[in-house]
């Protein structure tokens, strides 16, 4: 056997950026020490010698590892200047680049390849040398914490070269019983905790009956199934719970909902609010809802589009670069195995962070620091998204301290399918059990469970082996072939089809089998490496897999299919039609269970609930003395900060379809309201995608801030020309946990709000999750809740993208009109944030009038009356009129005093930076603004200002001073600084 | 829009291509008819060559464009079909890389190409490699067609366009190479700024490209690699801008699709 180390070195500086972009980051993490950093990469070769003689490693390195022009190669190493560090992948982490240098080496040398068993095995990593006054262990240090992920890497300070690589042994059959039928209930709890079960022990003892009726003791395979079947985040239970909830309100607080103490019990909270809206809405566009991965709805006569939105924010938390990765690759297969198979046409992405300029000292242990995580999930969603050639179009950034040991990472993604494949496929008995894309590895065991959990302080060691890498080649080749397959002449080749998720194979093939039952070969599974048992390889979360239900005369046109293009695709086996689920390795039975015991046997106790309002104060508050500046504060505030840094590393056009796209106007510096996708290109019909969230209202009143999000995600589509009458939403609730009755009380305001706003707005709800366990617990013990987080992500359709308008002001002599009424309502702003307050009076949504005025501005846009629109949100009408002007490269003159209000606003800054519900800024041509403003009256409107030449925005008080004259230039300039990393 | 036009573009897939569909779109607007092929397809039998009269190499990541953008497939073209491409050049036919596909020809040495001052087995006198800000940039870009040779495009003329990649940024292997490819007339396509004065920094010049290079050709005019995409704006309603310059017609790119297909049925009707 051969081994050989070659490292790849970039000719000039000029030709590393990768060290410049690693000391620009260590710059940034106040690692002053060092002055430069060079790279190399490496490349560790293992094959017999006859293969991997000198003279091929010589090909190898010349035609395959380095670049002629840019790099030389050396082999073995050689000294750089300053400390060597090297960070090399762990043993039995994906690692995409040395599984394609296998495949291209085979290639060159003409040799026989194979996956599981390359002719040549390669591994790769990667050296800094480090300079500056830095000993060996702060360099390590260094390298450790800004540069590499200890959970997947590993970090040397010398050369590293092992004799050979570390190969896993074969594993050897045991049939693994555990005894559970004689255990008391501490020690049902013990094996509930210490298995990573994360059952509580109603379920537990449900699970002992089970089996003591069965007469024998289950075995480990049994178990896992039916954790991960029953875990909060296969089964929801806590949505779908039977709620007591008590609730004790505030008569002086604001709203409907607040104003009388009682107790009501709620039989399932998901489907007697979220569902219900759907089903009492019974919209004829509505396809298919919440029996299916996305939710449905039409898109024309032959056309129907569909949306998910998932959230990995354990996972992202711990490795954010392969967290963020493999939550958008698996959000796109939920939308790949939706109906009979959908094409991804466009993602959306939303993540919630701590403070970016957290000083290092306030970061707990365990912890990455939010600005490392943000740009690292950047990098995860940038390199899954782009590499599967879908297109990453609207999202949002939230910042809040609390966030910073639980960061939320939602992606969403939308598909097209024709409108005969939209419904779930279901498998006949008889159907083969076909396995799709990646192998199977140890990776990411326990993903289901493990996300059911508060995080702590050590979490990220015992759940290393939940994080997963993702390769998204593996699943563009694996969408390629299936698109083909449901497309084939005569017909889909397969009855169903479905995502292999959270609880890996236990879960697809238990949910496509429910109705059947099937039978699986575990060993017919194809593995990534060997040593793997059979509960390993049933419960694995290795990426990149789909399951398929084809009848066997299909099931062998699928393989053929996938065969020609490099796919594996394999039968493991059958819906057999026995309603068990039984399992076998090799012939030995390792699992026999009642489907209906999977699916229906998880017990259903009464949670409580609780909410209790808090004691809020609003601050006196003074005004500002220099508004220019008071405005550029909030602009600079990173929720409402230019996020370009991460839309550019987005390819946001790929498809050619993005005819809104994310930044708008002249320069691209308009952050827009909302995405348009034009699916077909041969039509004019079109996909808007926006997103609405409100976090910080949810410290005062969690029923409110759900209304404010969907009224801002209604906002956000009816401003580039949606239409709120074809409008569909999506939940994602982020939550602590609610096992604390405050926080299910929290929840429960959350979904009725939803229900109230579905039903006024007429809004469906077509697809949701939750994740409801998002507390951290520090090394000192303190317990970090995240705020009550709802995202709630629209989809509208449109009939012609013609209509579709963008929200930079665009001609110098325009009126501004500003739409709907500004209140006193600065509670949870950003402007009191930013002097450290939250305040009692948030924005409350009139579902009386609101439905009605967005209504109204979708139809004077749809007229073609309206040149701009922009959604008055975070900052309020003066962060809304500054984008718009800088967005253009104009100015404008504003005179507040016209400004639609109630009576209780007496002061500027309150007129300005207040965040009332339901408020638009549009201009409009002066000719067209009398049948604007005589459309728009009901509402509040009235022309507040004109749009100049001069790229100054000029702003008038309520008594005629003037508060502001600016520069636009300067004011984009605050914006565009705080994240531009 | 099957188009059944007689003028044949082959589209080249493999794992990771993902410009494929709005390539075909183009080139179908353009008035050609595709063929998608996968790249296993044409491995086991390159007769799909004789049908075809344009070859283009789409954007997208082919196998992950791990180990650098393009290498693999480039090292599969080279090694597996060196002698069907050379004939094809050999024939007058056009070939077309796009983002990756200029990546893949680049590495695989079908550009720059042949060149009278380079010895005939120095085939790899440049590369495109990671951009300047070490990113993956998208972006609307100004370009200037610069080259009276390429088939392409029309000389002088001003283009706006997205580009969307982290590696590319040209470079030669030195000085010699760079006045070559001038003396050639190979460098085909300049970034410019919004005035049409030389692209200087960031992000006129998006990839820090050696004199602002983002297109090449060889020095037949007839094989022309760029790293922005013409088809992303074949279409008026793909434009950056077409919500602000109301009832706006051109779409940038398109014209590139047209003089490749004008250029190849001046040629087929000379033949005829």
């Amino acid at each position: 056997m051969a081994f050989y180390r070659v490292e790849i070195h970039p000719k000039n500086p000029q030709d590393d950026p990768a060290g410049l972009a690693a000391l620009h980051e260590l710059r940034q993490a106040g690692q002053t020490a060092v002055r430069s950093v060079r790279t190399a990469r490496i490349f560790l070769l293992q094959g017999d010698d006859r293969l991997l003689t000198a003279s091929h490693l010589k090909r190898i390195t010349h035609e395959v590892l380095a670049d002629p022009v840019t790099e030389t190669a050396e082999s073995p190493s050689v000294a750089g200047h300053g400390r060597r560090v090297e960070v090399h992948v762990k043993p039995g982490v994906m690692d995409p680049v040395a599984a394609s240098c296998e495949m291209a080496i085979a290639d060159l040398l003409d040799v026989e390849y194979s996956a599981a068993a390359p002719p040549i095995e390669v591994r790769t990593g990667r050296l800094y040398f480090l300079e500056g006054e830095l000993n060996e262990s702060a360099a390590d240090r260094m390298v450790r914490k800004f540069l590499a992920n200890d959970s997947i890497e590993q970090v040397h300070l010398k050369a590293f070269e092992p004799k050979e690589f570390p190969h896993g042994r074969p594993y050897e059959f045991k049939r693994v019983e555990v005894p559970l039928r004689t255990l008391t209930p501490e020690q049902l709890l013990s094996l509930s905790r210490k298995g990573h079960l994360f059952l509580d022990l109603t379920e537990m003892q449900t699970v002992q009956a089970y089996f003591k009726q069965q007469q024998r003791d289950p075995t480990d395979a049994e178990l896992e199934t039916i954790a991960q079947s029953w875990s909060e985040h296969c089964v929801h239970k806590t949505l779908k719970a039977r709620v007591e909830f008590t609730h004790h309100g505030d008569p002086a607080a604001r709203g409907e909902h607040q104003t009388a103490s009682r107790t009501q019990t709620i039989d399932n909270l998901v489907k007697s609010t979220i569902f219900r809206a759907t089903s009492e809405l019974n919209l004829p566009w509505t396809i298919s809802v919440f029996k299916d991965n996305a939710g449905v709805i039409a898109f024309d006569d032959h056309y129907a589009v569909c949306m998910k939105v998932e959230t990995h924010n354990r996972p992202s938390a711990i490795e954010p670069y392969g967290g963020a990765a493999t939550g958008i690759g698996g959000c796109i297969r939920d939308v790949i195995g939706t109906g009979l198979g959908a094409k991804p046409i466009a993602s959306t992405d939303v993540f919630c962070f701590a403070d970016p300029n957290t000083p290092a000292a306030d970061v707990p242990a365990g912890v990455i620091h939010p600005r490392r995580s943000a740009q690292r999930v950047t990098a995860g969603v940038r390199d899954y998204g782009n590499r599967m050639g879908i297109p990453t179009v609207n999202g949002a950034v939230y910042f809040d301290q609390r966030y910073i040991g639980n960061p939320l990472v939602f992606c969403g993604s939308i598909g097209l399918m024709p409108r005969r494949f939209a419904q779930k496929g279901a498998a006949t008995p008889g159907d083969r059990i076909l396995v799709m894309g990646g192998r199977t590895g140890r990776d990411g065991i326990h993903g289901a469970t493990f996300s059911s959990d508060v995080v702590t302080n050590t979490h990220a060691d015992e759940f290393s082996h939940a994080v997963q890498i993702g390769n998204a080649i593996t699943e563009k080749k694996m969408l390629d072939v299936l698109l083909q397959a449901r497309d084939a002449a005569g017909g889909p080749l397969f009855h169903a089809i479905t995502d292999c998720g959270a609880g890996g194979l236990s879960s697809a093939v238990g949910e496509m089998g429910e109705k059947t039952g099937a039978s699986v070969q575990l060993e017919k599974v194809p593995l990534k490496y060997q040593g793997l048992s059979y509960a390993e390889i049933w419960i694995s979360e290795a990426q990149e897999r789909m399951v398929l239900a084809a009848p066997p005369e299909k099931a062998a046109k699928i393989i053929a299919l996938a065969a020609a293009e490099d796919v594996e695709v394999t039968d493991i086996g059958c819906f057999d039609g026995s309603g068990m689920l039984s399992l076998t390795y090799e012939g030995h039975n390792v699992a026999m269970i009642a489907m209906e015991f999977i699916h229906d046997g998880l017990p259903r106790p009464v949670r409580k609930a609780l909410w209790q309002q808090p004691h809020l104060h609003d601050p006196s508050g003074h005004e500002p003395r220099d508004y220019a500046h008071a405005l550029g504060d909030v602009l600079a505030h990173p929720t409402i900060a230019s996020k370009h840094w991460i839309i550019r590393q987005y390819d946001h056009e790929v498809q050619g379809n993005t005819i809104i796209k994310p930044l708008v106007g002249p320069g691209g510096h308009g952050p827009g309201d909302a995405a348009v996708v034009r699916p077909l290109a041969t039509g004019s019909g079109a996909v808007v995608l926006a997103v609405g969230c409100q976090p910080r209202f949810g410290d005062v009143c969690p029923y409110h801030m759900a209304l404010n999000g969907m009224d801002e995600a209604i906002r956000n589509i009816v401003c580039v020309g949606g239409d709120p009458a074809r409008t569909a939403l999506l939940d994602n609730f982020c939550w602590p946990k609610c096992t604390d009755p405050m926080h299910l009380g929290a929840l429960v305001l959350a979904c009725q709000a939803c229900y109230d706003g579905a039903m006024a707005y007429r809004t469906p709800f077509i697809s949701g999750k939750d994740s409801l366990s998002n507390e951290f617990i520090t090394e000192s013990g303190r317990r970090i809740c995240i705020p009550y987080t709802l995202l709630i992500s629209a989809i509208s359709v449109i009939a012609d993208a013609r209509r579709c308008i963008t929200m930079e002001a665009k001609q110098p002599g325009n009126k501004l009109v500003a739409l709907g009424t500004t209140r006193r309502e600065l509670g949870g702003s950003i402007y009191w944030a930013l002097a450290g307050h939250v305040g009692k009076s948030i924005a409350v949504v009139d579902l009386k009038t609101a439905p009605a005025l967005h209504q109204a501005v979708a139809e004077v846009i749809a007229a073609g009356l309206v040149r701009s629109a922009h959604d008055a949100s975070e900052g309020g009408l003066a962060v809304a009129l500054a984008e718009m002007l800088f967005a253009g490269d104009l100015g404008a003159t504003i005179e507040l005093d016209k400004c639609p209000r109630s009576d209780d606003v007496v002061q500027d800054d309150v007129l300005l930076f207040s965040e009332s519900a339901s408020r638009y800024v549009l201009e409009v041509e002066p000719q067209k603004c009398a049948t604007v403003l005589s459309k728009l009256q009901p509402f509040g409107a009235a022309v507040i200002g004109e749009v100049t030449a001069q790229g100054r925005m000029q702003v008038a008080g309520i008594g005629g001073k003037v508060l502001m004259n600016e520069p636009v230039d300067s004011l984009r300039q605050r914006w565009l600084a705080p994240l531009d990393w | 829009m099957a188009n059944n036009s007689d003028l044949k573009v082959l589209i080249l897939r493999t794992a990771g291509t993902n410009c494929d569909l709005e390539l075909a779109r183009a080139f179908e607007l353009a008035g050609a008819s595709t063929t998608r092929l996968h790249i296993n397809q044409l491995l086991s039998d390159a007769s799909a060559f004789h049908r075809h009269q344009i070859l283009a190499i789409p954007g997208g990541f082919s196998y992950g464009d791990d180990i650098a953008s393009g290498k693999i497939l480039a090292n599969q073209l080279i090694h597996h079909l060196k002698q069907p491409l050379q004939q094809w050049v050999a024939d007058g036919k056009l070939i077309i890389g796009i983002c990756n596909g200029f990546q893949v020809l680049v590495k695989s040495g079908l550009l720059p190409g042949p060149m009278p001052q380079l010895a005939d087995d120095d085939w790899h006198p440049a590369t495109l490699t990671h951009n300047a800000h070490n990113r993956f940039e998208d972006r609307w870009v100004h370009l200037r067609a610069e080259s009276p040779l390429c088939k392409w495009l029309t000389p002088g003329q001003k283009l706006h366009l997205p580009i969307a990649h982290g590696e590319g940024r040209f470079v030669t292997r030195d000085a010699a190479v760079l006045s070559a490819l001038k003396a050639n007339h190979q460098i085909a396509l300049k970034y410019v700024d919004s005035l049409g004065n030389a692209a200087t920094n960031f992000p006129d010049n998006p990839n820090g490209s050696t004199e602002a290079i983002a297109g090449i050709c060889d020095i037949t005019g007839r094989v022309f690699g760029l790293m922005p995409h013409p088809e992303r704006f074949a279409d008026p309603l793909q434009g950056p801008a077409w919500t602000s310059n109301l009832g706006i017609t051109q779409a940038d790119g398109l014209q590139i699709f047209i003089n490749a297909v004008g250029f190849v049925r001046q040629k087929m009707a000379v033949a005829v």
